[in-house]
């Protein structure tokens, strides 16, 4: 291995998962769940560590909800086994687990107001009634709920509601929060703002959260580590930064953001440089990238490029200049904070590339039609096997 | 071209609105007649009315029914709603088919099937008919309407609202008596009272499954109208229709007070 390649903008101190000796607070083991023939869950192993704020991700039907349900007890798996906190969940009724859910729906019982809501969990052990007063209470001011104690569930909007669910879910101090599409009925603008209040919230409670959801953004901005889910298996399993910038196959790196993928062939792996030279029919000069961990030449491989990471250019860049692509612009889309250019490389092949706007002015508009040439460095593209 | 309803459409519904309410509106106009003859009105008077007051074989009767109703409503209630649980949450256990088929079965059953069927089996249990077996047979064909309310309602019901009670560490037989129960309670309360108003006006099953002692309203009037129509058959029909309507128009408030529910 000749050089270790740091990757993504964001730096960390928060990596339990990278101790060996860190013992996990959840734990799956090649779990599997079956509905009829259909295979929700297909042998899931997964480790979520204690105030970690873990996302499942994946479009629906790829089994995450199920997943979560499996933690929850409301479903039980065919093969393999759930632990938390080291126990073996297996035969424990969802009443009898430290761990609770915030539903899609949010649940809240229309005949209780918003505090019996949040005080039912409470109720169900034997607490004293001036402690889960002062419990429920100090939940509704924490999601500013307070002064509606005394509503019922459908006398509030939708993002109330959602707070109501929210301190429900945690009145109890559960070991583990799982929620569930949380914020997927909630319009953009308050979604924005409630999953920063979300990653707050879980940083001061020190609670271990797991969220389930279908917007790769979500996911990224609110997760310590995200786990893209497909057909009922995991594909990755990283921090955001890693899933983006060097996703572990051709699925993840579509899943998450845009991506140009270029079908090639490993040429020669250069000794101590971990730069590998790819041959491709759509680049006859053949591409490079850095790759610290490259697979064997003649491999089959695609490169990946994100379309933010190439530059587009209405002159041919210097001779010796890595990775060009030359095309023709074929559509625009501007957005304000990017412009995205749709070239032309060939019949049936287009690419994406995109460009921040960084300055106001800029001398030479590109224009549709007009001939271009793309050019990535070679750090930008991630070689992938599958 | 013409807006509304045409002469045609406003005289048949007339008619057919008539033809169901006219023998109605007589019955309870003639409960106030003065004279004895049926038919002929003679003036103003409730003293059929007192006439009832002091008929004991009618007060007997209508005791009995009430007491019936009561007990074999609240019975129907209790076992329509478990049957009706069964058969939403139960999932798809084995013969589900058969015992839906079996609950939906008496809905169309004709009256004088069961009654006889009643009749038959109390028969060769050798037990003597009464005021116990018309309760039992009118809880038997009043809990399929209980559970066909119910069911409607729990069909509707959002299952994760049972799921975050659990959540909350709420045991299952707990979540049913203080989440599910509150909420479909206005199918409940519909289904008692489609019981209640079924058993008060059942004459076939009742004649059937009924001994000495135990001779209902309908069964009293029946047997009253054979030997002649008097103004106090119409006075007490009148306030059988009169308990009947209540029971009805508590139903539809209730049913509207269900559709309020929030989703």
């Amino acid at each position: 291995m000749a050089r270790r390649l740091n990757i993504g903008a964001v730096r960390s101190s928060f990596a339990p998962w990278a101790d060996p000796a860190a013992v996990p607070l959840a734990r799956f083991e090649g779990v599997t769940k079956r509905f009829g023939d259909a295979v929700a869950v297909a042998g899931v192993s997964l480790d979520i560590y204690e105030r970690e704020f873990f996302a499942l991700l994946g479009p629906s039907g790829c089994g995450k909800t199920t997943l979560m349900r499996l933690l929850a007890g409301f479903e039980t798996p065919d093969a393999g086994r759930v632990l938390l906190g080291g126990q073996d969940l297996a035969g424990v009724p969802p009443h009898r687990r430290p761990v609770n859910m915030m539903f899609q729906s949010y649940a809240l019982f229309p005949h209780l107001n918003v505090f019996d809501n949040v005080a039912f969990g409470l109720r169900q052990d034997a607490m004293p009634k001036a402690e889960i007063r002062a419990r429920v209470e100090e939940m509704l001011e924490m999601v500013q709920m307070a002064s509606l104690a005394r509503r019922r569930p459908d006398q509030l909007s939708g993002g109330q509601r959602q707070r109501v669910a929210l301190a429900r879910a945690i009145a109890r101090r559960p070991r583990m929060l799982l929620l569930d599409e949380p914020m997927a009925a909630l319009d953009k603008k308050l979604r924005e703002e409630t999953q920063f209040e979300l990653k707050e919230l879980q940083a001061r409670l020190g609670l271990t959260f797991l969220i389930v959801t279908h917007d790769q953004e979500e996911a990224m901005t609110v997760a310590d580590r995200i786990a893209v889910m497909r057909d009922g298996a995991i594909e990755q399993v990283a921090t955001p930064a890693e899933i983006y910038e060097a996703p572990a196959s051709r699925y993840v790196a579509d899943f998450l953001g845009d991506v140009n993928l270029f079908e090639a062939r490993v040429d020669r792996v250069e000794p101590g440089a971990a730069q590998v030279r790819l041959a491709s029919a759509e680049c006859p000069a053949g591409f490079t990238a850095l790759d610290d961990d490259a697979p064997a030449p003649a491999t089959q491989v695609w490169l990946a490029v994100r379309p933010e990471k190439m530059t587009i250019a209405l002159e041919p860049p210097p001779p010796g200049t890595p990775n060009v692509l030359e095309g023709q612009v074929w559509d625009i889309g501007y957005t304000g904070d990017w412009t995205t250019y749709l070239v032309d490389l060939a019949e049936d092949r287009t690419i994406r590339v995109a460009r921040a706007n960084a300055s106001r002015l800029v001398d030479r508009p590109i224009g549709r039609e007009d001939k271009v040439w793309v050019s990535f460095a070679p750090d930008a593209g991630v070689v992938l096997t599958r | 071209m013409r807006r509304g309803p045409s002469w045609f459409n406003i005289a048949s519904v007339g008619l057919g609105l008539a033809f169901l309410y006219l023998p109605i509106v007589l019955l309870v106009a003639y409960s106030f007649n003065a004279g004895r003859l049926v038919t002929v009105w003679s003036g103003f008077s409730t003293r059929w009315y007192a006439a009832l007051i002091e008929d004991e074989e009618m007060r007997d009767a209508a005791w009995i029914t009430l007491r019936v109703g009561l007990i074999s409503a609240s019975a129907a209630t209790v076992l329509g709603t478990l049957a009706a649980v069964g058969l939403v949450r139960g999932g798809l256990f084995r013969g589900r088919l058969l015992f839906a088929g079996m609950i939906y079965a008496p809905l169309v059953m004709p009256e004088v099937i069961m009654g006889l069927s009643l009749l038959l089996l109390f028969v060769a249990l050798g037990q003597a008919r009464g005021f116990w077996t018309l309760t039992a047979a009118h809880t038997t064909f009043t809990l399929c309407y209980v559970a066909v309310v119910v069911q409607a309602r729990l069909v509707d019901f959002d299952r994760s609202l049972e799921e975050a009670a659990q959540d909350l560490g709420c045991p299952p037989w707990r979540t049913f008596l203080t989440v599910t129960l509150p909420n479909i309670a206005p199918a409940v309360a519909a289904g008692w009272m489609l019981a209640f108003t079924l058993s008060l006006d059942d004459l076939v099953v009742a004649s059937f499954t009924s001994g000495p002692g135990a001779t209902t309203l309908p069964m009293r009037i029946y047997s009253q109208v054979r030997l002649g129509v008097s103004p106090e058959i119409n006075a007490v029909c009148t306030l059988l229709i009169g308990a009947v309507a209540l029971g009805v128009a508590l139903w539809g408030l209730v049913g509207r007070a269900r559709t309020r529910a929030p989703v």
